[in-house]
């Protein structure tokens, strides 16, 4: 058979254009009457204070630092898992040490109060 | 070749067939006969997800005691037709100020990477997309093309509570990641390979691999649910705390786009949990007439769908500081725990048969389990008791 990723590429390029149906015939057919009141910023009814484009608090960015870590970890932990059968069980040790080094960098983490949302 | 045994390859050989005989060469054929594969596909996945809004509809009313959508049609089967034809023709109102090219691609992009998840779902035995043999990897990959589409959507509304509910449930997605990965790796561990094909293959003859992995199961659901955004972890959407989060800028077929991407994602996480753990289109005569086998799998992932919705219309929405914590602090080590106790049961059992396997791992799943209700008991005794004990003070 040929390539899947032929066929991959084929649907993601088919399952961009299919939603872009509706909108287009929404496009079409829908009225346009705009005016400054309906396009203003929706605030619970009142005009908007400040700038829309608030501060990032600083504790999604330390979030954001341990979903990397610990997604990095489950890439390497992909091929372990898959090869799993063909390997001795030293290998599954070894994969195990893996996962404990990064728990302990986990506990740490938490110890240090990096989990919590302030 | 009987049609009912291999339906697809009859009809692709078919196409094939009248293909070249008007004269294209091999290869754009091949190109033709997938693209009507691929536009019949995903407009199959389409019909689906217009009827789930009438599923939705229905369950969420019967769940609070009312009938829900029952003059359009018989029993309102006709709902979501009114509901379509009223998005297309309402305006579309573009904020001022708001980023207008990130702010189109948004709704396209949330529905699309739900439906390229649909390439690599396997049917049926012979109906499938295509076989990826690192389809598992597409999926999150997929999954996460959906993670940006949430703050293309925050970020461009040029609203300060689209750009909150954004950040939230960016950081809520992308920390249930972990712990879903780590279950996608436990069928990996059983199987032995990330291929879906092969995956739901090897769980034939009645060995599903809930019974060799509950916990697994059960972990998959709850990440899951959070990755979905639906309740009880869709901050959000909280239409009573930051009104409908980052499409509240959104009208007409846009919000609609969303709201459907919303409801085909969570029968497709339906259908992955029937495909990676409760057999995917195995059931009586599947293997012989596939199209059997189809119905087995969508009758499994509704009932997969029905799971999220009980889950969700049952239990109240979890504040953020609370889902985050529920993450890192619980199902992240469990979630490692059970990786470990999984490739150690199954590396040490893989040869011995049936049976020692299956209550190897069952019983390995079933003590994890209860040492760590066991840890939570503890825990939580603790922390009343740190409340409840009266402090000393000096009374009489």
């Amino acid at each position: 058979m040929q390539n899947p990723w032929i066929y991959i590429g084929l649907f993601l390029l088919v399952g961009i254009i299919i939603p872009i149906i509706p909108i287009a015939f929404s496009a079409l057919i829908a009225p346009r009457k705009p005016n400054p009141i309906k396009q203003s910023t929706y605030e619970c009814g009142i005009e908007t204070v400040g700038e829309s484009w608030v501060q990032f608090k600083a504790q999604y960015y330390i979030f954001a630092l341990v979903f990397l870590i610990f997604d990095v970890e489950t890439v390497f932990l992909f091929p372990w898992a898959l090869a799993l059968n063909a390997l001795p069980f030293f290998a599954v040790l070894e994969g195990i040490l893996f996962i404990l080094i990064l728990m302990a960098g986990l506990s740490f983490a938490w110890r240090k109060g990096m989990l919590e949302w302030v | 070749m009987n049609f009912w045994a291999d339906p697809i390859k009859i009809i692709y050989d078919w196409l094939m067939l009248t293909l070249t005989s008007w004269g294209l060469d091999g290869a754009v054929a091949n190109i033709i006969a997938d693209l009507l594969g691929i536009v019949l596909l995903i407009t199959a996945a389409m019909v689906l997800d217009i009827m789930l809004v009438w599923v939705e509809r229905k369950v969420v009313a019967r769940f609070q005691g009312r009938l829900g959508p029952n003059r359009i049609g018989p029993f309102g089967l006709f709902q979501p037709f009114p509901d379509i034809i009223k998005l297309i023709i309402k305006e579309d109102i573009t904020p001022n100020g708001a980023d207008v090219v990130v702010y189109n691609i948004a709704p396209i992009l949330s529905l699309g990477s739900v439906i390229f998840l649909w390439a690599v779902v396997p049917l049926a035995s012979t109906i499938y997309g295509t076989d990826l043999n690192v389809a598992l990897l597409y999926l999150v990959a997929a999954g996460a093309l959906g993670t940006l589409s949430i703050i293309m959507a925050g970020w461009a509304s040029n609203n300060k509570y689209a750009l909150l509910g954004a950040f939230r449930q960016v950081a809520a997605m992308i920390s249930f990641e972990i712990p879903m990965v780590v279950a996608l790796l436990i069928p990996t561990i059983i199987a032995g390979s990330l291929s879906l094909k092969d995956i739901t293959a090897s769980q034939s003859g009645g060995m599903w691999f809930f019974l060799f992995s509950p916990l697994g199961a059960v972990l998959f659901l709850i990440s899951a649910i959070a990755e979905l955004g639906r309740s009880p972890f869709d901050l959000n959407e909280g239409e009573s705390e930051i009104v409908s989060g980052y499409h509240i800028e959104y009208t007409g077929m846009k919000f609609g786009l969303f709201y459907a991407g919303e409801l085909l994602h969570a029968f497709t996480f339906g259908g992955f949990a029937a495909v990676l753990f409760f057999g995917g289109w195995h059931g009586p005569w599947a293997s012989q007439y596939p199209l059997l086998g189809a119905f087995y799998f969508i009758a499994k992932a509704m009932f997969g769908y029905w799971v999220i919705m009980w889950v969700k219309y049952t239990v109240p929405r979890i504040r953020i500081d609370h889902m985050l914590a529920f993450n890192w602090k619980f199902l992240t080590p469990v979630a490692f725990a059970l990786l470990i106790i999984t490739a150690v049961a199954h590396s040490l059992l893989k040869g011995a048969g049936f049976w020692p396997y299956f209550l190897g791992m069952f019983f390995s799943n079933v003590l994890l389990g209860w040492v760590t209700l066991e840890i939570l008991r503890a825990t939580t005794h603790k922390q009343r008791l740190a409340v409840e004990t009266p402090n000393p003070v000096a009374h009489h």
